[in-house]
């Protein structure tokens, strides 16, 4: 009963390490407009959806391919949350929580609804590159290149936005204007601005994180929806505006997701909620969260 | 432009008495629908410690920060460095020169010492370096990778200080910078600002502790309701002694 198909076992592996990449890369973005903006930003999966569909119609009409996708999808996404945060959240600033996140659900269930009715509701498929097209044999594994590029390449992202966050000038402005945006403005600095820009880029994050899930996941409106609440779950588990615990616990969770699946695929869906209502009571702060 | 006669026109405007850095002309502020400044004239000359001096309540922190804007609404006219900053939004201010320093110190607690230290930009050139400012409070230096918060009182209160500094700025406004700390830290906040004034600054205290301010400073405003309710020179003091402590006294 014990023995354990290798085989299997890092192909699950894999593919929660794949999931937990998307889990971290969103994750990540929600934990920087949360804990820099104190945003609940619930359009966050309809644009990584809107990433993953400028993308396919990119290609499609405009030949443009995934390498430069990469590129100009985040940027055309965080201008959509420029505008966002610009015109429509930036009036409600001032109000309870609550608001900033009705107007953002009801912002993605637009978006959600539009392109339903635009696409249908069956997903589109994206080629992935020549270039990562196929794979190599490992020993317990045979690993695509492209799932390969997923890990690293949002490892990277993650790992370099962290790194501008807690160890740069500019994260410094950020984490002070969190705690105090008078001050701030008295140093000198244009926090508005800063803000603006902060949820541009949180939100480009997600638009980054659906390109790199064009080839993998079908492309289909719903794909944000099923994604987000998982995506809070683990928001939640690594406590809330932790920009670290945000990485870490979306890798992680990814794994133990893909490891639910090997030893007991029935509770693979339902694992993530189950530890978030452990860390919970245990530690309410969330794992990386500082106690209040 | 048409201009009415008793408003200084614009050539004047633009060239203000180099000596004046800060004036402040009826100056009104609000905090929703409370009315807190009513009318309040101020002027500070290039070089000079002024106090504002006052009961709390009175207006005194209030006046500074509307200085920096950061009240609800402020109206009248305040000329920083020869600019009317009544229209300027906040985050402009500080750029004409301006440093302030809040009565509860804003010691950033995501940021460690140095990273507090180093973190209003600059707004003029000639801003002290970051090892001079180390120099004048060598416990910053000590615990300088300590988290900003972590420090004690009067420790804060030297990096509040040291951290506009840095700035540039040639006009500071400080807000109770001895409330609550030793006597031995608040000679040494003393020595400080003597030395900062030998150099050229231009300082607005806010002063709880008259004994600290009377030595130092070469005028007293004293405010009442929101209200400038006396200007004493630093040679009147005597003579007026009477008169503050039945301003100032509980």
């Amino acid at each position: 009963m014990f023995d354990i198909n290798l085989f299997a076992l890092f192909g699950q592996l894999l593919v929660g390490l794949i999931n937990g990449s998307f889990y971290a890369l969103l994750s990540l973005g929600l934990a920087i407009i949360f804990g820099l903006l104190k945003i609940i930003n619930f359009a966050q999966g309809a644009l990584y959806m809107l990433g993953a569909f400028i993308a396919f119609l990119a290609l499609k009409y405009m030949g443009i391919n995934y390498w430069a996708a990469l590129i100009i999808v985040p940027v055309c996404v965080g201008l959509v949350g420029i505008l966002m945060e610009r015109f429509l959240i930036r009036p409600i600033a001032n109000e309870d929580h609550l608001y900033s996140l009705l107007l953002t659900f009801g912002l993605a269930l637009i978006i959600q609804g539009a392109f339903t009715h635009m696409f249908g509701s069956s997903g589109l498929s994206y080629a992935i590159p020549e270039e990562l097209k196929g794979g190599n044999r490992l020993p317990f594994m045979y690993l695509p290149n492209y799932r390969a590029w997923i890990i690293i390449a949002s490892v990277a992202v993650c790992f370099g936005t962290w790194y501008m966050i807690e160890k740069t000038k500019l994260g410094a402005y950020l984490r002070a204007g969190t705690e105090n945006p008078q001050l701030m403005q008295a140093f000198g600095i244009n926090v508005p601005l800063i803000v603006t820009l902060t949820f541009g880029f949180g939100v480009a994050l997600a638009g980054f994180a659906g390109v790199m899930a064009a080839p993998v996941y079908s492309v289909s409106p719903d794909m944000g929806s099923n994604i987000l609440i998982v995506v809070f779950a683990i928001v939640v588990i690594g406590g809330m505006g932790s920009i670290g615990g945000a990485i870490l616990t979306g890798l992680g969770m990814g794994v133990v997701e893909g490891l639910t699946k090997y030893f007991y695929p029935e509770a693979s869906t339902t694992v993530i909620f189950l530890v978030m209502v452990i860390v919970l009571l245990l530690k309410p702060a969330g794992l990386f969260g500082k106690e209040a | 432009m048409n201009q009415p006669a008793n408003i200084p026109s614009a050539q004047e405007a633009n060239h203000p008495n180099s000596w004046e850095k800060l004036r402040i002309d009826n100056l009104h502020a609000f905090y929703g629908e409370s009315h807190i400044l009513h009318g309040i004239d101020i002027n500070v000359n290039k070089g000079e410690l002024v106090t504002l001096l006052g009961r709390n309540g009175s207006g005194r922190s209030t006046t500074l920060k509307a200085i920096m804007n950061m009240v609800g609404r402020r109206t009248g006219s305040v000329v920083v460095n020869g600019n009317e900053t009544i229209n300027m939004p906040a985050h402009k201010i500080a750029h004409l020169g301006l440093g302030f320093c809040p009565e509860e110190r804003g010691i950033f607690s995501s940021l460690n010492v140095e990273e507090n230290l180093l973190l209003p930009p600059h707004v003029r050139s000639d801003g002290m370096s970051v090892e001079e400012i180390y120099e004048i409070f060598p416990n910053l230096y000590e615990r300088r990778t300590s988290q900003g918060t972590r420090l004690s009182g009067g420790e804060q209160q030297m990096l509040a200080l040291g951290r506009i500094l840095r700035t540039g700025a040639n006009i500071l406004l400080l807000d109770e910078i001895t409330e609550g700390l030793a006597p031995v830290i608040v000679q040494k906040l003393g020595e400080v600002l003597s030395l900062l004034k030998e150099r050229g600054l231009t300082i607005l205290l806010v002063e709880q502790n008259f004994r600290f301010a009377a030595p130092i400073a070469d005028r007293h405003y004293v405010m009442e309701h929101g209200h400038i309710v006396e200007e004493v020179h630093a040679d009147e003091l005597e003579a007026k002694t009477e008169l503050l402590n039945t301003y100032l006294g509980v």
